[in-house]
C-alpha cells in the first residue's frame, strides 16, 4: 500500500478534518455562550471528543438544566461509539497502550471512513489519519470558537444562544432516512414536551431515554 | 464546581464507553436487541433536545424566535447545507426577529 500524500484515504480524512473543524467553531461558541469558561470548552474536545455528547452537554447547561443532566444526556448520547468500537475491534486488532488511544478516536466519522475499506492495512490507515486529523482540527476549532465568542460583548445578540436546536437538527438528519427513525423520534420530542412543565430540567430527556430503551428491547 | 465534576464524570463516561466497545469481547453487545436498540437512543434523545430547546423557557412552554431559527435551519437541512451554515442560519435568524 502507498503512503503519500496524493493517497486517497489520506485524502479523504484532511477533508472530513477541515469540514469537523468548521463545525467544531460553532460548538466553541455555542458552549461559551451557554456559560462554559474557554478552559471547560476545551477540556470537552480533548477529553470527551464526540460532538452529539458535547453539544448535548452544553445545551442542557445553557438552557437552564442542572450539570448532571448533561452529563448523563451526554453519555447517553455517546453510547452509540461503544457499537463502533465492536466493528472496529477486529479491522484495528489493536492492544495495549495503542488500544486505549484508538477508543479515543472512535467516533462515527472514523468508523464510517474505517469500515468503508476494503483492506484491513487500508482500514487501519483510514482510522488512524481521521482520527488524527479530526482529533488536532476539532481541537483547534473549538479554541477558535471560544476565544472569538468570549471576545464578544454579548454573543446572543448573534443569536448563539438559539444557534443548539440547529445543531442538534443537523446531527439528527442523516439518522431520519427511514419510517421508524421519523416516527421515534416524533414521539420523543412529543414525549419530551409534554414532561417538561412536571420535572426538573433535563430529566425529559432521561424519560425519553428510558421509554426508547424499553420499547428496542420489547419490540420484535 | 458542579459544572467541572460533571464534565470530567462525563467525558469519563464517554471515553470508558468507547474503551468498552473495543476492549469487550464480541459477544457482549452482539445481542440483536442490544443493536437494535442502541441507535435508537440518538434519534430519541436529539429529537427530544431540539423540542425542549426550542419551545420552552424554565418549566414553561413557549413560541418565540426559536421556532423561527428551527424552521430556517430545517430549510438548511433539506438543502444539503454543511453544518456550520445549518448553525449559522438558525442562530442569525433568532438574532433577526429580536432586533424587529
Amino acid at each position: 500500500m502507498r503512503i503519500s500524500a496524493s493517497n486517497p484515504i489520506l485524502r479523504d480524512a484532511l477533508g472530513i478534518a477541515i469540514a469537523t473543524g468548521a463545525y467544531a467553531l460553532s460548538f466553541g461558541a455555542i458552549s461559551v455562550t451557554a456559560g462554559l469558561s474557554i478552559v471547560q470548552t476545551c477540556v470537552l474536545s480533548l477529553f470527551m471528543f464526540t460532538g452529539a455528547s458535547q453539544f448535548a452537554f452544553v445545551g442542557v447547561i445553557g438552557a437552564g438544566g442542572s450539570p448532571w443532566a448533561g452529563a448523563a444526556t451526554a453519555a447517553l448520547l455517546g453510547s452509540r461509539n461503544a457499537l463502533y468500537g465492536v466493528r472496529l475491534a477486529s479491522l484495528l486488532e489493536a492492544g495495549g497502550l495503542r488500544r486505549l488511544l484508538a477508543a479515543h478516536f472512535v467516533i462515527d466519522e472514523t468508523t464510517a471512513m474505517a469500515i468503508a475499506r476494503d483492506t484491513k492495512p487500508e482500514s487501519r490507515l483510514a482510522f488512524w489519519s481521521t482520527g488524527l486529523a479530526i482529533f488536532a482540527l476539532w481541537n483547534l476549532g473549538t479554541l477558535i470558537g471560544a476565544l472569538a465568542t468570549h471576545a464578544l460583548p454579548d454573543p446572543r445578540v448573534l443569536g448563539f444562544d438559539a444557534a443548539p436546536p440547529a445543531a442538534f437538527l443537523a446531527l439528527l438528519a442523516p439518522r431520519l432516512r427511514a419510517r421508524e427513525p421519523l416516527a421515534i423520534a416524533l414521539a420523543a420530542a412529543l414525549v419530551a414536551l409534554v414532561c417538561l412543565p412536571f420535572v426538573p430540567a433535563g430529566v425529559p430527556l432521561l424519560i425519553v431515554a428510558v421509554i426508547v430503551v424499553l420499547y428496542g428491547l420489547i419490540r420484535k | 464546581m458542579t459544572a467541572w465534576a460533571a464534565l470530567l464524570a462525563a467525558s469519563a463516561a464517554c471515553y470508558a464507553i468507547k474503551l468498552a466497545g473495543v476492549s469487550l469481547p464480541q459477544r457482549f453487545l452482539q445481542d440483536a436487541r442490544i443493536q437494535r436498540t442502541i441507535p435508537l437512543l440518538p434519534v430519541a434523545l436529539l429529537a427530544a433536545l431540539i423540542a425542549t430547546q426550542t419551545f420552552s423557557t424554565g418549566h414553561r412552554l413557549v413560541l418565540d424566535a426559536r421556532a423561527a431559527a428551527l424552521a430556517v435551519a430545517a430549510i438548511a437541512v433539506v438543502l444539503r447545507a454543511p453544518f456550520l451554515v445549518v448553525v449559522a442560519a438558525g442562530a442569525a435568524t433568532a438574532a433577526l426577529l429580536r432586533l424587529l
